[in-house]
């Protein structure tokens, strides 16, 4: 629970637990009403038990469930009831060659064979719109789980289909109850895919530390932080919201003067110089090519801004001379 | 950001201190700024902690909710908040001045003048930060569709009296905000960001205690840098921020360790309050509820009043600064809505929808864009500073005249077209013939671009404001030797075409509202616990 607050935790899960309440009936009538309405209504949902020891057995327990409910529906196509929910299922991912374990709230088996993810979220939709950031963030949450299922699909004949969409379900105005809606998340799927594809193996980041560094939290304080220190930052503002390491790169970021501490854009305008006395001293004409032109706009807004401000001064004492 | 803005924060990593962004104050602030610095509860949509509220810094109205999750507890920290923020709101919508405003006259069609009532003055609104002016909206949307037991006795939860009321006007505000350049409701970050540049991203600066840290700290022997740090990230031996977020979200850490263990302990005193079987017992167990209710006052006391003194400082330092010359012009724009809200109240019309319809949306969107025009021109008019940042983006110059030849117009009755020559040292990206304009005593006075005579050197026909005559009024062209600064954009802002009534909307956009329009809307559901 760290860094939460557990007024969130607490509404967060009741709000799930009330979603999921009755073996699932609601939330399979919403995926049934918002993605799959042509399908028979769900009657009663199948909700297999996924407990095991470990990640993995977990892992193995919810692939031998997809599965399982999957063929069920093959035999039967379309006889009602035949829709399948996972609570908190578990799903492995390949990241740069390491297994990452993943939970989604739930994966519902529809009763043509295909599934869907569905994220529960306790922020409020709002007369039909939510905080887009939210919204954002939860897709690509949810874009992470399509692809691990699509790995876990492949892995059967013939392979499942995975939906593109997910469900979204969050509470309504200012109310407990569920209202949901579908997420397209093919851009983000695509675009996590290839960036997974792209990841460095872990193996080959290993190599480039030097020998001996250890980042366990069990680490006396110093031994930590020297081993962190041991590997170069790569900081911009936007890590102060989703990294708890941010403050220790941002330092890292000021001391050597980097001007991206200052924001990604700042960069765009500064052509190659790249630290704060770089660019002053650029500014002041004290370095710098002046037929760069990143460096002429750099000393013409220099003096701009000298010749405003001074004008600005003079006014003032004018001003205070009148009084 | 403009590179002379990237130039100020980068000045400010120099100096630690941050720099001026403004030479001038760009947004209005009244002499009696209601501030309002709310806490909400962690995970629940718009339920209010708490507040401090108030116009006078050293005696803030101190509101709370003990059980953020009781329904009636939620209503009397609302009627409370309106019981302070509606008296204040109605005292300036009761003082009015006449003035006159253009009207299209449904008879005759022509645009006829009519004398009105514009408030004398308009309640501003001042919260710490942006997410402060986003509550306000939801606490507006929360309330306006609410029912009184007078309304609809039958309602099964009904709200306190005026608590609808207040959602309207919060509403109004929250929707004013979005409008560029208003000063209705203010949030402070926004203020001081717009008028300092600090050693540190736009992100940060959403943080009004690491803010005010770089322009003003404390401390005057560290860094604006140190300064913000420590007001980031200092705990004290109870693992609490010593400078508490500015809200309305509060520290996960104050949840956790100060608040729910207070929470709990008034849940059970009210639990056994309600058990007591005899008055001796219910005396005791109603001390040890108040108790409990004193405990958590005191904790959102403590988590607010920092919050409360840095806008105020916030405010004191932009105080220091004099008001810009348009400052007065788009306040008034801001008492003319102010006014219009109070008109519709009196006229008892139903709170604003929770959806647009087609046409007051494109009013909005079109009033939004043209009120984002004026305000860039009118910073630029304002400030020397702003102005240079439109200089260096070849957006004005600035220069000297070095010659005037007198020429005329060819027409019957020719008119004055003086060309006028200006040296300047900025790059103005000038098309064939592009229009510049200058401010002549505060009003804008357009030329012609003819030529580039050479490097930095421009010929200018100046073409209009000179008067009737043949030869052009005293002091309406420039004289050789003068500074003059053009402009490329226009100061003042046209309206756009005028949109159809709402009753006229076309069918592409929905088609008029007909009935739908005249059924108020359904208060929001409510479910029957209210405790999750």
């Amino acid at each position: 629970m760290f860094g939460q607050s557990q007024f969130a935790f607490t509404r967060g899960n009741a709000f799930e637990a009330r979603v999921k309440a009755d073996g699932g009936a609601e939330l399979l009538r919403l995926v049934h009403e918002k993605l799959d309405r042509g399908a028979e209504p769900p009657a009663v949902g199948h909700v297999p038990d996924l407990s095991a020891t470990g990640p993995e057995g977990r892992a193995a327990r919810t692939a031998l469930a997809l599965r399982e409910a999957t063929a069920g529906t093959a035999r039967a196509p379309g006889l009602p009831g035949t829709w399948t929910l996972l609570d908190h299922p578990m799903l492995a991912l390949d990241v740069a060659g390491s297994p990452a374990y993943l939970e989604p709230d739930a994966v519902v088996v529809h009763p043509d064979g295909s599934w869907t993810v569905v994220e529960i979220k306790s922020f409020p939709v709002l007369d039909g719109s939510a905080d887009p950031a939210k919204v954002g963030a939860a897709a690509r949450q949810a874009a992470v789980y399509v692809l691990a299922l699509e790995r876990v699909a492949a892995r059967l004949a013939p392979a499942p289909r995975v939906r593109d969409r997910f469900l979204l379900v969050c509470p309504k105005d200012f109310s407990n109850l569920p209202t949901a809606s579908t997420v397209d998340v093919r851009k983000q799927r695509a675009v996590t895919d290839r960036q997974l594809a792209r990841l460095t193996r872990i193996e080959d980041i290993a190599d480039t530390l030097p020998d001996g560094v250890c980042f366990s939290p069990e680490l006396p304080a110093e031994e930590l932080t020297s081993a962190v220190e041991a590997v170069p930052a790569t900081y911009a503002p936007e890590c102060l919201s989703t990294c708890e390491l941010a403050f220790h790169c941002r330092a890292r970021s000021r001391e050597a003067g980097a001007v991206t501490s200052l924001g990604r854009p700042v960069r765009a305008e500064l052509g190659g110089l790249s630290t704060v006395e770089e660019v002053l001293a650029a500014a002041r004409g004290e370095a710098g090519d002046p037929d760069d032109p990143a460096v002429a706009a750099l000393r013409r807004a220099a003096e701009l801004r000298a010749e405003a401000l001074a004008a600005a001064g003079a006014a003032a004492q004018e001003a205070a001379v009148c009084l | 950001m403009s590179l002379i803005t990237t130039l100020a924060r980068l000045e400010a990593v120099r100096t630690g201190r941050a720099q001026p962004a403004a030479t001038v104050r760009h947004r209005h602030l009244s002499d009696r700024p209601l501030v309002f610095v709310p806490l909400i509860t962690a995970g629940e949509a718009g339920a209010p902690l708490g507040a401090l509220v108030g116009t006078d810094r050293d005696a803030p109205h101190l509101l709370v909710v003990p059980q953020p999750r009781d329904r009636d507890l939620r209503f009397a920290f609302l009627a409370e908040l309106a019981g302070i923020v509606l008296p204040h709101v109605e005292a300036y919508a009761d003082s009015v001045e006449a003035a006159e405003r253009t009207e299209t006259d449904p008879e005759t069609g022509k645009r006829v003048k009519v004398e009105v009532d514009l408030c004398a003055d308009a309640a501003q609104l001042i919260v710490p930060s942006r997410a402060g002016v986003d509550f306000v909206r939801l606490l507006g949307r929360s309330m306006r569709f609410r029912r009184t037991a007078e309304q609809d006795p039958e309602a099964p939860h009904p709200a306190p009296p005026r608590v609808p009321l207040l959602g309207r006007w919060l509403t109004h505000y929250g929707e004013r905000a979005r409008v560029p350049g208003s000063s209705l409701l203010l949030a402070m970050t926004d203020l001081l960001g717009r008028h300092w540049a600090t050693g540190q991203s736009t992100l940060e600066d959403q943080h009004l205690g690491a803010l005010l840290a770089w322009i003003a700290p404390d401390d005057e022997e560290l860094t604006g840098a140190e300064a913000a740090r420590r007001v980031e990230l200092a705990r004290d031996a109870d693992g609490q921020l010593l400078c508490p977020p500015a809200g309305p979200a509060t520290d996960p850490a104050f949840d956790n360790k100060l608040l729910a263990p207070a929470i709990e302990r008034y849940d059970r005193a009210r639990t056994a309050l309600a058990a007591a079987e005899d008055g001796l017992e219910a005396d005791d167990r109603l001390g040890a509820l108040t108790a409990a209710e004193r405990e958590i006052r005191a904790l959102v006391e403590s988590r607010t009043r920092p919050t409360w003194d840095a806008v105020w400082r916030g405010m004191d330092l932009l105080r220091e600064l004099p008001a810009g010359a348009h400052v007065e012009d788009r306040w008034t724009r801001d008492r003319w809505s102010f006014t219009s809200h109070r008109d519709r109240v009196l006229a008892g019309e139903p709170p604003q929808p929770r959806r647009d319809d087609a046409v007051t949306a494109a009013n909005k969107l079109a009033t939004r864009e043209r009120e984002q025009a004026r305000l860039e021109a009118q910073e630029a008019l304002d400030d020397p500073l702003v102005m240079a940042g439109r200089r260096l983006a070849g957006e004005a110059f600035a220069g000297e005249v070095t010659d005037i030849v007198m020429a005329y117009s060819e027409s019957k009755r020719p008119s004055p077209r003086p060309l006028v020559t200006v040296r300047t040292d900025d790059r103005p990206h000038l098309g064939e013939r592009a229009k510049v304009y200058r401010s002549l005593g505060g009003k804008p006075q357009a030329a012609e671009f003819v030529e580039q005579q050479e490097e930095g050197v421009l010929v200018l026909r100046v073409v209009d404001k000179m008067g009737r005559g043949k030869e052009p009024e005293a002091g309406s062209v420039p004289k050789k030797g003068d500074r003059v600064c053009f402009t490329l954009f226009e100061h003042e802002q046209r309206g756009g075409a005028k949109l159809p009534d709402p009753e006229r909307t076309p069918w592409t956009h929905g088609g008029p509202p007909g009935e739908k329009a005249a059924v108020p809307e359904a208060p929001d559901a409510q479910t029957e616990e209210d405790v999750l």
